[in-house]
């Protein structure tokens, strides 16, 4: 669980975060999503410790990650696993050893077991056949799924996934959202998402922390989005007229159903 | 104060590269691979630039040389502590500073903006001692090798341009290869290779892991590392000379 206590952070006179707490549950996907502006990607920098936040805490599972020495902070940051925006994997390394990496850096395993390992996860990712590729040579949604091979291979207890979806089409876009899905809920991980995908809203949201401006708007579900009343949160979610439409259409079902 | 800034964020990779290992024998991987990028990479160039180097200072030196009161050996005399003092660890570094300088800041600042370096990070791996150690350590094998390499390479394109042109018998440049050698100026030139090699590695390094924007800011840094280098070689290659052949 990582708890979040009245974070702030600025940049010169520009305040992107301001007071912001809540709390990521594990086993959950829990999402950050707002506009382009709102502070998303500062808010999970200041979670994994690229920008250290100016006031309040971060505690993962109740210590404070801030106040941690060098040696904890090494500690805690490989029981995180991380999906960037890009994939960020290394071009000069193919796939394998893009997976095996964080194995070579951090275990002692013999290079038999960590091929097995790093077949696992590629298996689970529904990724055969690519062990020897280079980054270059696949698809931007087979970059993902290597990102998310090596984002779990060392089993992390977080995973913070940075627009999983971005520059994906809508089909691979559900196929990365649902790996995510069931590899939070089979590992009981606690996953942060940043997204502004309204299917991954709609379909994944188990917590959903709405940013608006620097400051926490709403906080709820996937189920509670729909009957939410918060203007600013409509107008983001529902910003095309098929998006209300398919609203109005669901109020209608619920009100039907309880008549 | 931007000059004071860049000095201050430079001391300050400088000081955060210097972190125990997460794991040895990765590190070494990782230093064998650059002694390869760096020396293979660069060792033909080095090699053409010294032939040439040669060649041509053995021409130009013959052509200075109208007195016939001065001996012929001269121009074998000349080469050689040219080539030992300033030509082989100047000019090739300041080549290298264009072929590896560029190279590593291209490479790291690519790292950079496409969230690898910060990858690195969130796994809990020191970014600096990864990425820039061993570059460090690798040029400070393969520079000096190469330097080596060069000035027995610039005498040898000496000695062939002098002799298959009539300029000098093979005997006259032999007699000038050793006559007053001084083991200090190839001591000297090594000197000057090892501090072209941390000048070259450690400022592009700088310039490409602090790359902020895309592929225009890689482009200038990449730029900006290369013009850095060669000035501060020429201001390194001054103080050394100043400081160790001065009498």
């Amino acid at each position: 669980m990582i708890k979040v206590n009245n974070i702030s952070k600025s940049f010169g006179d520009k305040k992107v975060l301001q007071d912001v707490s809540c709390e990521f549950q594990s086993g959950k996907v829990n999402l950050i999503i707002g506009t382009s502006g709102s502070g998303k990607t500062v808010f999970m920098k200041c979670l994994i410790g690229l920008y250290a936040a100016d006031a309040g805490e971060i505690l993962y599972s109740g210590v404070n990650f801030g106040q941690m020495d060098d040696k904890d902070r090494k500690d805690i940051r490989q029981q995180i696993g991380m999906l960037f925006q890009g994939s960020a994997l290394f071009d000069s390394m193919t796939v394998e050893q893009n997976i095996m990496f964080p194995l070579d850096m951090f275990t002692k395993q013999s290079i038999t077991d960590k091929r097995k390992r790093v077949n696992e996860v590629l298996a689970r990712v529904n990724l055969v056949d690519a062990n020897k590729k280079y980054p270059s040579e696949i698809s931007g949604g087979m970059k993902k799924r290597v990102a998310l091979a090596r984002a779990i291979v060392l089993n992390p207890k977080y995973l913070f996934c940075d627009e999983p979806n971005s520059g994906l089409d809508p089909q691979t876009s559900l196929v990365i959202d649902k790996l995510i899905t069931e590899i939070t809920k089979e590992n009981n991980i606690t996953t942060v998402v940043n997204t502004h995908d309204m299917n991954t809203v709609l379909e994944s949201g188990d917590h959903i922390v709405y940013l608006h401006q620097g400051l926490k708007e709403w906080e709820g579900n996937n189920k509670d989005i729909i009957h939410s009343t918060n203007q600013r949160l409509n107008d983001f979610i529902f910003a095309s007229q098929f998006m209300k439409d398919a609203k109005a259409k669901q109020m209608e079902e619920e009100m039907k159903k309880r008549v | 104060m931007k000059l004071l800034s860049h000095i201050g964020r430079y001391l300050q990779m400088l000081g955060g590269m210097f972190a125990k290992p997460e794991n040895m024998r990765v590190y070494g991987k990782e230093f064998f691979h650059q002694c390869n990028e760096i020396g293979i990479g660069s060792m033909w160039i080095v090699i053409i630039i010294s032939l040439f180097l040669g060649a041509v200072t053995t021409v130009q030196t013959a052509y200075q040389l109208i007195s016939p009161l001065v001996a012929k050996y001269v121009i074998a005399q000349i080469i050689r502590d040219s080539s030992f003092l300033e030509l082989s660890p100047t000019i090739v570094c300041i080549v290298l500073a264009g072929v590896i300088g560029s190279k590593i800041a291209s490479e790291l600042g690519n790292m950079r903006v496409s969230e690898q370096i910060d990858a690195l990070e969130i796994m809990g791996i020191n970014s600096k001692t990864f990425l820039i150690m061993p570059k460090i350590l690798a040029a400070f094998i393969v520079i000096p090798s190469l330097v080596i390499l060069s000035m027995f390479l610039t005498v040898w394109g000496g000695y062939m341009a002098g002799t298959m042109t009539g300029i000098i018998t093979d005997a006259q440049f032999h007699q000038g290869l050793i006559k007053d050698f001084l083991t200090f100026n190839i001591v000297f030139g090594i000197i000057k290779a090892f501090t072209f090699a941390f000048i070259i590695t450690s400022i592009s390094a700088y310039f490409g892991y602090n790359v902020q924007g895309g592929s225009l800011e890689i482009g200038r840094a990449s730029t900006t590392s290369v013009i850095v280098s060669c000035v501060l070689i020429l201001f390194a290659d001054y103080g050394l000379a100043a400081l160790l052949l001065t009498k």
